[in-house]
């Protein structure tokens, strides 16, 4: 017989579980819990959320699903909008629900536990001392989720309706095509034909501009560092000029050196040899143009890496080959190009996601052309500057550049996953 | 004598690569800035050495009752400085949060960031301008401002957060014992020792609106809000030969500031972008 027992073991009754089943209002349980100003707080804000949002977010659910029923009132575009607005609210505050449920039971838990209750000004400092980080997340979270997570939920879910030029708000609705949109992509010839184009001129652009500069930033690099060669100082200051002055004012320039006509490289130098290279009107020439172009823009910041590298390569390593009497070109390739390419391998990997979305040079240089017979882009369109001429030239495609944006958020992570799995927190858990 | 020879000659050429490259590197340099002195407007009477060479086209900008290059200098200065003060604030604050404290979501919340960096804000520029419309933030500065600070806030975020990493633990786990709360242990100790890279970000962030033409572009419809980028784009893309000369000494005069301010600081900041990339 123990009956004294029980009756000493009361606090421990103090259920867990019905704290969470209470907490299903939010607010209850904490209140169960005897934290009496969280709890307070807690079901007067949920109490407010519960009064002002369910007959909006209700709304916006069914005018993303219906996308409007007349032109004269409903606009599709607002309608998204405001539809994918409150699908995120809903999926955050659903966060914010669970979070309620362990919250009450972890409680619940310390108290069953015998854990003291915290005073209500403990509790206070608490709540400040614990939650200091989430003040701080949670709302540059919400921001993130507004600027740049929307945009791109919106972005995908453009690319399942049939928003173009001939069928765009507020003249018309919106509707819904499923998959339409990326069948018509790979299966009609003028589309089918663009596509191939540009994403193989993407492919050749990243690889041979991005292998380029770098190949001559690491060459003028390994021959500036020469021992001998004086003035390093003066000849790293010029070098470095080309990323020093804003490449958004360069490209221009260079694209007006460019021009066939009254260009400076036909006027002023290539005359003197009698031809007269056709640089943005021939998509071959073009071609050859920007990836000079951005050679010339991308080398000064390989060439300052390498640079770096270069003077923190000890001596001895270079000693010591001399004594085995190797030759330059063997301590070139067993020493130095090694710890170039150990040394700064992630960075240069960025080099050709950078490239890779260089919407910059494509666009201010040539835009994209010039134009290709047969083909709705220009001849050195990359991905995304063919977006952006989808999206914002007179003839707007707003479906299909959203249907390319995804093709092109999938290499984009690609890239991403590298990086996810050079951080360290992929290896060392303990760093985070 | 051979040995000696061979070296001279191999210096030799290594000169002659240099010279070629001070030509390349140069010559569009130089163009611009002599097409900037021709009298003309056009390019296709422009020369690069200009046979009456005047300060016209300068003056023509600052003068000239029809130039807004003044009102867009003040513009671009004001979302600068604003975006600047802003970022800097709020990464630091951020960066400060996920380099100390473990907290429910920070794992996740890391690799969202890190595949955020790498999304070109061009893939959602029509949900922005719809979204933009729809809360009145279109042609406004207020607009533009979130847009870099946010918009910049990953990168930057990342850069801040792998400095701190460096900063030791023990000084501030050493500040809590004497009792020092978050916020004092921020200002006090983080924040004066994460200058380096806080500076980059100011830097950066600072130079943002000087460079870019895209976002102003979607966002800002009247000229009068215009920034310096748009505006100078504008020229060239309006007429491509009737501003020309214009376009390229409003360009120098942008371009010259910040080349300058660029190479004082080339080491400070490639040392703190490389710390802050490699080590993140």
């Amino acid at each position: 017989m123990q009956p004294e027992y029980a009756d000493d073991k009361r606090p421990a009754a103090h259920s867990p579980r019905a704290a969470m089943l209470l907490s299903l209002i939010p607010g209850l349980g904490q209140l169960y819990n005897r934290r009496y100003i969280k709890g307070l707080l807690m079901l007067f804000f949920s109490i407010c959320l519960a009064i002002a949002l369910p007959v909006p977010l209700a709304n916006g659910i069914a005018g993303l699903i219906t996308l409007g029923s007349d032109p004269e009132i409903d606009d599709s575009r607002t309608l998204m909008v405001e539809g994918l607005l409150s699908l995120i609210v809903i999926v955050l505050l659903a966060g914010f629900y669970v979070f309620n449920l362990r919250d009450a039971r972890r409680d619940a838990m310390n108290i069953s536990r015998g854990v003291r209750i915290a005073s209500v000004r403990q509790a206070f400092q608490d709540s400040w001392q614990h939650g200091f980080p989430y003040f701080i997340i949670i709302p540059t979270f919400i921001m993130l989720v507004m600027i740049v997570i929307f945009p791109l939920i919106f972005m995908i879910s453009l690319a399942f309706t049939d928003y173009s030029l001939y069928n765009s708000p507020p003249a018309h609705l919106l509707h819904w095509v499923g998959f339409e949109n990326f069948k018509e992509l790979f299966t009609e010839p003028l589309w089918a034909k663009s596509l191939l184009a540009v994403l193989s001129w993407t492919v050749v652009w990243t690889l041979l501009a991005t292998t380029l500069q770098i190949a001559l930033g690491l060459f003028l690099a390994v021959m500036v560092n020469d021992s001998r060669v004086r003035f390093k100082k003066l000849i790293r200051t010029v070098f470095i000029l080309p990323w020093a002055v804003p490449s958004f004012m360069t490209i221009l320039v260079l694209s007006a050196m460019f021009n066939d006509t009254f260009g400076a490289l036909n006027v002023d130098i290539l005359s003197h040899f009698g031809v007269s290279i056709p640089w943005l009107t021939d998509p071959t020439w073009a071609r050859v143009a920007i990836i000079l172009v951005q050679i010339w823009l991308g080398f000064p910041y390989v060439f300052t890496l390498f640079t770096g590298v270069l003077q923190s390569i000890s001596r001895e390593w270079y000693e010591a080959a001399d004594v085995d009497g190797g030759t330059r070109w063997n301590k070139f390739r067993h020493i130095t190009f090694p710890h170039l390419m150990y040394a700064t391998a992630p960075l240069l990997i960025m080099q050709y996601a950078y490239n890779f979305n260089n919407f910059n040079i494509i666009y201010l240089f040539n835009k994209g052309g010039p134009p290709v017979p047969g083909q709705n882009s220009g001849a050195t369109d990359i991905l995304i500057s063919w977006v952006y001429s989808l999206t914002f030239s007179e003839n707007s495609n707003y479906k299909m550049a959203a249907v390319i944006s995804i093709i092109m958020g999938i290499v984009v992570a690609g890239f991403a996953l590298y990086q996810f799995r050079r951080t360290r927190s992929f290896r060392e858990e303990g760093m985070y | 004598m051979g040995r000696k020879f061979k070296s001279r000659l191999e210096v030799a050429g290594i000169y002659l690569v240099v010279l070629v490259m001070f030509a390349v590197i140069l010559y569009p340099l130089l163009w611009a800035a002599g097409i900037s002195l021709n009298t003309g407007t056009s390019l296709f009477s422009a020369k690069m050495i200009p046979d009456n060479a005047s300060l016209d086209n300068y003056r023509w900008l600052f003068t000239n009752p029809r130039s807004d290059y003044k009102i867009w200098y003040r513009n671009t200065v004001i979302v600068a400085l604003i975006t600047s003060v802003c970022a800097v604030s709020l990464v630091a604050l951020v960066g400060y949060v996920i380099s100390r404290f473990r907290f429910a979501g920070r794992k996740y919340g890391i690799y969202t960031f890190l595949l955020l960096q790498m999304f070109p804000v061009i893939m959602g520029m029509v949900a922005i301008y719809l979204l933009f419309n729809l809360v009145h933030l279109l042609d406004t500065f207020a607009g533009l401002i979130i847009l870099y600070v946010i918009g910049g806030l990953p990168m930057n975020v990342f850069l801040v957060k792998g400095y701190m990493d460096t900063i030791p633990r023990e000084l501030d786990e050493s500040a809590t014992m004497d009792g020092a709360g978050h916020l004092r242990v921020f200002f006090r100790i983080l924040l004066p020792l994460s200058r380096p890279i806080l500076a980059v970000v100011a830097l950066f962030t600072f130079m943002a609106p000087f460079m870019d033409f895209l976002t102003p572009r979607i966002i800002l419809r009247s000229q009068e809000k215009y920034t310096l980028a748009l505006g100078l784009y504008n020229f060239v893309n309006d007429a491509f030969s009737n501003n020309y000369t214009i376009f390229a000494a409003g360009a120098i005069l942008i371009a010259l500031p910040i080349a300058v301010i660029f190479i004082f600081l080339q080491k400070f900041l490639i040392s703190g972008l490389a710390d802050g990339a490699t080590k993140g």
